[in-house]
């Protein structure tokens, strides 16, 4: 009786499901396997191959801008968490106040920043130097996914960090281990889910990006999410093989997340060190 | 500096956002000692703990270790290991892998490793345990891979902060014989921090009574109980009557409004004075030849013995039988000489004055 109720309460969530996840798949699946007149094909996936630099560019810079995420969130969650209570709620509000302003804005404004005769290069220009090549570059690319995504990063990070108990990096010292040791034995083990998460949640949206490298990257730099909106929205307009690169990028985020959902701790340990 | 203490604390003071913890608090603790540091929460026991680990660096003050400045040692290089009030083990790693934690970063051979490793979980009796979570197992056995996991390093000393305190009643008596015995075959020395008096009596060589952060009393378990120096050890130590008396010659004293024979003496004469009598101590008899009399107020049954509240000329004696007396029956008590126990009044204890 008491798990009929269990089922009952999770059918409307399972029509959810099934209208706004489930079929939509189903639909992209037909759409890439299909062409304008409804017949099957597969010509649209089989000839994916020629936007191969496309997709590693994307897999890259994606990969680029995590890795950097990393780097900058793990020690900031460490500190945050360290903290006393009053200022981790503090710096952990600092850190999603940028989420609080519309991303459109926040990438506008990069814009302005790195333009040729933006802020910063006038800023150069007071000291006779530059005006450097900032705007149109993966590098600016790399730099809007890393701005826009890093809390990402540091909140899972955090979340886990702040679990660890002081008296568990004391335990560490006291048996000999020293700052660094505490960190590559102690503190990256304990603070793997959050890696596996804030990894996750950083380089999905920054590989199927295409806001950001369409204002910060030029028309050079195109990534997937560009070549897909130009499908459905752009001038080349062609759901069919739109679909079919979605489905592509969904087999290729699928395989990267496995990759990083197997990694152990004891392997991730031997990654840093 | 003497040669056979271990540890020594030199006029250590530590505050924490300008409240003083310890204030030139010094220390001498003998090798191959078992020490208990005694006081209620607050008395900075466990600060003491952390200053002799590493973990907290004193205001001002020396910690010297066999004659040696270890002030400013870190943690990670001092002969100590502690086993931590929550057991702080590591989730991530088994059994096998948290003991042999402190000797992988000494980077000592597997082989050595794993002979160290299971000679330890054997005297903690954890063998067969060792692929186990930290995670999978009771608290009994988690606090055991605590001591295995800080003893394997061979510490000259070992700090235990309150490690019995999660523990069940019954577990804990265990513990204690067990931490004893671990002490007494490793020959090194124990440094235990707890507010548990019984916990204290029953395992120390030495029993340091602690209260705001200034040692009240150094002794043995027995000199402790028997002879507290002042009211706060007394109240601490076991459940005590004091009161305030008057110390007329040696062996001579008045309190309750009676004059006693007690054993006494080196005081001046009609020096005030505080009397501590345990209520194990009151022999309850026939009022009209006892020494004092009193109403019963209340009796509890204790399994062992009765409980009494006994109101004498407005103080309420706490006393212990196994007789029992109804509520409202005029008794009488004896005490003893052996068991009036004079206290000065020297101030060390701010709460002595307000007895009067």
């Amino acid at each position: 009786m008491k798990l009929f109720k269990a089922k009952a309460v999770s059918v409307p969530y399972l029509i959810w499901m099934a209208i706004f996840i489930i079929a939509p798949l189903v639909l992209v699946g037909i759409f890439a396997l299909t062409d304008a007149e409804g017949s099957f094909t597969i010509e649209n996936l089989s000839g994916i191959g020629r936007f191969t630099p496309v997709f590693a560019r994307s897999i890259w810079l994606a990969a680029i801008a995590t890795a950097i995420c990393l780097l900058i969130a793990f020690p900031m969650a460490f500190a945050i968490s360290r903290m006393s209570e009053r200022r981790q709620n503090l710096f952990l509000m600092l850190v999603m106040l940028p989420m609080w302003m519309n991303f459109l804005l926040r990438t506008y404004a990069w814009m302005s920043l790195l333009e040729n005769n933006g802020l910063i290069n006038r800023f150069f220009g007071l000291f006779g130097i530059g005006p450097f090549q900032m705007i149109n570059t993966q590098g600016a690319v790399v730099l809007g996914m890393v701005y826009n995504y890093l809390p990402f990063m540091i909140l899972p990070l955090y979340s886990v960090m702040t679990k660890i108990d002081n008296s568990v990096i004391e335990a560490a010292q006291d048996l000999g281990a020293s700052n660094g040791k505490v960190f590559s034995k102690v503190i990256i083990p304990l603070a793997v889910p959050g890696i596996t998460t804030g990894i996750t949640m950083v380089f999905v949206p920054s590989i199927s990006t295409f806001i950001i490298s369409r204002m910060l990257g030029g028309g050079g730099n195109l990534l997937i999410g560009d070549l897909i909106e130009m499908q459905f929205l752009g001038n080349s307009y062609n759901p069919h093989l739109g679909s079919a690169m979605a489905l592509v990028l969904m087999v290729i985020v699928l395989f990267t997340m496995s990759i990083t959902s197997s990694i152990d701790s004891e392997e991730l340990e031997d990654m840093l060190i | 500096m003497e040669k056979d203490f271990i540890v020594q604390l030199d006029r250590i003071s530590v505050s924490f956002d300008q409240e003083e913890v310890l204030n030139n608090f010094s220390l001498d603790i003998r090798d191959e000692e078992f020490v208990t540091l005694l006081g209620p929460s607050g008395c900075g026991k466990t600060t003491t703990l952390r200053v002799i680990g590493g973990f907290l660096m004193p205001d001002s003050g020396r910690v010297l270790f066999n004659g040696r400045d270890i002030t400013s040692i870190p943690p990670y290089r001092r002969e100590v290991n502690t086993v931590f009030q929550k057991y702080a083990l590591f989730t991530h790693l088994n059994v096998y892998d948290n003991v042999a934690f402190g000797l992988r970063i000494k980077k000592k051979p597997e082989s050595e490793i794993k002979k160290e490793v299971t000679e330890m979980l054997n005297l903690v009796g954890l063998s067969g345990f060792e692929t186990r979570k930290t995670s999978a197992m009771s608290g009994g056995q988690q606090q055991r891979v605590a001591i295995a996991r800080a003893l394997v390093n061979h510490p000259k000393i070992l700090l235990l902060d309150e490690p019995l305190g999660a523990l069940d009643l019954k577990l804990r008596k265990e513990m204690q014989v067990e931490l004893k015995r671990i002490q007494q075959s490793l020959n090194i020395t124990f440094v235990y921090v707890t507010h548990d008096q019984e916990e204290a009596l029953t395992m120390s060589d030495t029993v340091v009574v602690m209260n705001n952060g200034i040692i009240q009393q150094i002794g043995s378990p027995i000199d402790i109980y028997n002879e507290p120096k002042n009211a706060f050890v007394a109240d601490f130590i076991g459940e005590s009557n004091i009161l305030p008396g008057i110390m007329h010659r040696d062996f001579t004293v008045s309190f309750a409004g009676k004059e006693f024979i007690c054993v006494d003496k080196g005081f001046k004469p009609d020096e005030y004075i505080d009397v501590v009598v345990r209520p194990e101590d009151i022999k309850i008899g026939d009022y009209k030849t006892a020494q004092l009399s009193g109403v019963v107020k209340s009796t509890v049954f204790k399994g062992v013995h009765y409980e009494m509240v006994i109101d004498q000329g407005g103080f309420e004696w706490l006393v212990q039988s196994t007789l029992s007396e109804e509520p409202g029956t005029l008794v009488g008590m004896n005490i003893g000489p052996d068991d009036i126990h004079i206290m000065h009044r020297n101030g060390l204890d701010g709460e002595v004055d307000e007895v009067v």
